[in-house]
């Protein structure tokens, strides 16, 4: 029996043992000069777990009485999360080890944010949810002070502290009004607990869990953290925190609406509309006025969780299919967008200005189309992939009958085009001024020209992801 | 007789406090930490209350995972305060505003 548990949750128990063994053995070792050969090893071992995850099949397990799930839905979003650690670590492995901050902990620490976040996408009872939640986020909290000598970073990791606490707090109230108004923390218990019509303390249970939620997804008016900790921290973690927590807290997100309160879908459906338009628009507007490239990227990504947002809102099957294409692109568009940033630097120091991308395309001409590309992609302009992705939600929404949230979406994106092509305006129209020299790193370079291409050659087949998400969601939502 | 709304309005009543405290402090960061055990304390009460009244042990399995968390959250949230201070040698909730926006 509990053989057969510790089969379905193999990969978790690899990287976590991974982990543990990777710090004591480098500790007693070499210490930070092991971290480069860290880095590649973690990643090696995020992709061979892909691989495996991938793999695995189509069937439906469940592990320790239905407390850890590992369904079709889980295994897509544990790919995406595990494909794009691995491309973040590799990319920011150059950048750190110049300003020397690259530490034989943060491959390890994103070793154990990753796990967190695979338990979370896999979990069927609010332990297993809770502790998953818990394992990514202190791992996430320390990565993001990782530069300790500097106040930027250190306040980064305490707002994130501060603020991701205080959302834990309300999704453990919820979790315990849940358990208190349906006897069982089972998801598979409270989803029966609550058909049709769900007791007053069970909509409070909801609402108080759907915000602790919408805190880790940084949707508005959760999202005050989201600009000052990807500003502050080191921009390889920025760019981190922008792939695969995303995804991690869009997968436990709809697990939780679809698995544990797939009853009551009209009593949450309202809360995630809200929150999507307000994260659509303030995002969108928000960003316009910004100087700083990692802070703009903060804005974009509370105006692209608004748009996977509408997805789930939609509360069907194919909402959810959108929401998991919506985010595989998204995070195919950021891995790209951060590679170009970290690659940004004037006499070997780091440059975020956008300003300073002031005719970019004259020096780099091949990165500035590159970078123009998935520019696009994320203002979603046709015929690119992202507004494939755009494209999937609205239809999802106006599907599920709520037209007036698709409306609200394209009056987003079309604001929020504004600043994606004002960067493309610096880029190729802008003024002359001092050049910006570019890390010839042939990592990042490339990792830059795949996003782009991917953009460019997904909207012939999207790579079979479309039909890999509709078997994802069917899983989830029956 | 203590009843059960009892025990969930006294836990609602620290919960509230607990956010309060994180909202309305302006003075000392470590006032923030002990607000956010606080909600979290509040949380256990809600659990065990609900488990002894339901006679199922699980709430209360769940409180000791949420007490072992709350150690090693209130350690991680220590440390990062100890390198913030180093850095600015302040821990007034008013003078964490490097970045503004």
């Amino acid at each position: 029996m509990i053989q057969a548990d510790l089969n379905i949750i193999l990969p978790e128990i690899v990287l976590s043992v991974y982990a543990m063994a990777a710090l004591l053995f480098t500790v007693y070792t070499g210490k930070d000069k092991m971290a480069g050969l860290l880095v590649w090893l973690t990643a090696a071992l995020f992709v061979a777990m892909a691989l495996f995850v991938g793999a695995t099949g189509e069937s439906t397990r469940v592990a320790f009485d239905g407390m850890f799930v590992d369904d079709g839905f889980a295994r897509f979003a544990k790919v995406t999360i595990l494909l794009s650690a691995a491309a973040v670590l590799v990319m920011g492995q150059e950048y750190m080890a110049r300003r020397k901050i690259l530490r034989f902990e943060y491959p390890l620490l994103i070793c154990l944010a990753v796990v967190g976040m695979m338990v979370m996408v896999s979990a069927g009872d609010l332990m297993a949810l809770y502790m998953g939640l818990e394992l990514q986020s202190l791992a996430l909290y320390v990565v993001a002070s990782l530069r300790r000598e500097s106040a930027k970073s250190t306040e980064a990791g305490l707002k994130y502290f501060v603020l991701g606490a205080l959302s834990s707090g309300l999704l453990l109230y919820g979790a315990s009004l849940t358990y208190g108004y349906t006897g069982t923390t089972l998801f598979s218990g409270i989803v029966e607990a609550a058909e049709g019509r769900a007791p007053l303390g069970l909509l409070f249970g909801i609402v108080f869990v759907i915000s602790g939620l919408a805190f880790k997804v940084s949707a508005v008016p959760f999202h005050m953290w989201t600009p000052d900790v990807y500003e502050g921290s080191p921009t390889p973690i920025t760019a981190f925190f922008a792939t695969a927590p995303k995804m991690a807290a869009m997968g436990l997100f709809a697990r939780v609406v679809h698995d544990a309160y797939g009853g009551v879908v009209g009593d949450w459906q309202q809360v995630i509309a809200v929150l999507s338009v307000l994260s659509m628009f303030l995002g969108a507007v928000a960003a316009i006025g910004q100087t700083d490239i990692k802070r703009l990227m903060a804005y974009s990504s509370i105006a692209h969780m608004g748009f996977a947002l509408m997805g789930l809102a939609a509360g069907t099957a194919f909402g959810v299919q959108a929401m998991l294409i919506y985010m595989a692109i998204y995070v195919t568009m950021n891995v790209g967008t951060f590679a170009f940033i970290l690659s940004m630097e004037r006499d070997g120091q780091p440059v975020t200005d956008i300003a300073s991308l002031n005719m970019y395309s004259k020096a780099h001409p091949g990165r500035a189309l590159a970078m123009l590309v998935l520019l696009f992609s994320l203002a979603g302009v046709p015929p690119l992939l992202g507004f494939f992705g755009k494209f999937y939600v609205l239809r999802a929404a106006y599907d599920g009958g709520l037209a007036w949230l698709a409306v609200a979406g394209v009056i987003a994106s079309v604001i929020g085009a504004f600043y994606y092509l004002r960067i493309v305006f610096f880029m190729y129209f802008g003024e002359e001024r001092e050049e910006l020299e570019t890390a010839r790193s042939p990592i990042l370079w490339s990792l830059l020209m795949v996003s782009a291409t991917v953009m460019l050659v997904g909207i012939i087949n999207m790579f079979g992801v479309e039909t890999i998400a509709e078997a994802a969601a069917a899983t989830l939502v029956n | 007789m203590i009843g059960l709304e009892h025990y969930l309005t006294v836990a609602a009543a620290l919960f509230v406090i607990g956010i309060f405290g994180l909202f309305l402090n302006r003075k000392n960061v470590i006032i923030l930490l002990m607000s956010i055990e606080l909600m979290l304390l509040s949380v256990n009460i809600n659990l065990v209350a609900f488990s002894s009244y339901a006679g199922d042990l699980v709430g209360q399995v769940f409180t000791l995972f949420v007490l072992t968390v709350a150690a090693a959250e209130a350690a991680i949230g220590l440390a990062i305060l100890v390198c913030f201070f180093r850095n600015r040698g302040t821990i007034d909730v008013e003078d964490v505003n490097v970045m503004k926006g």
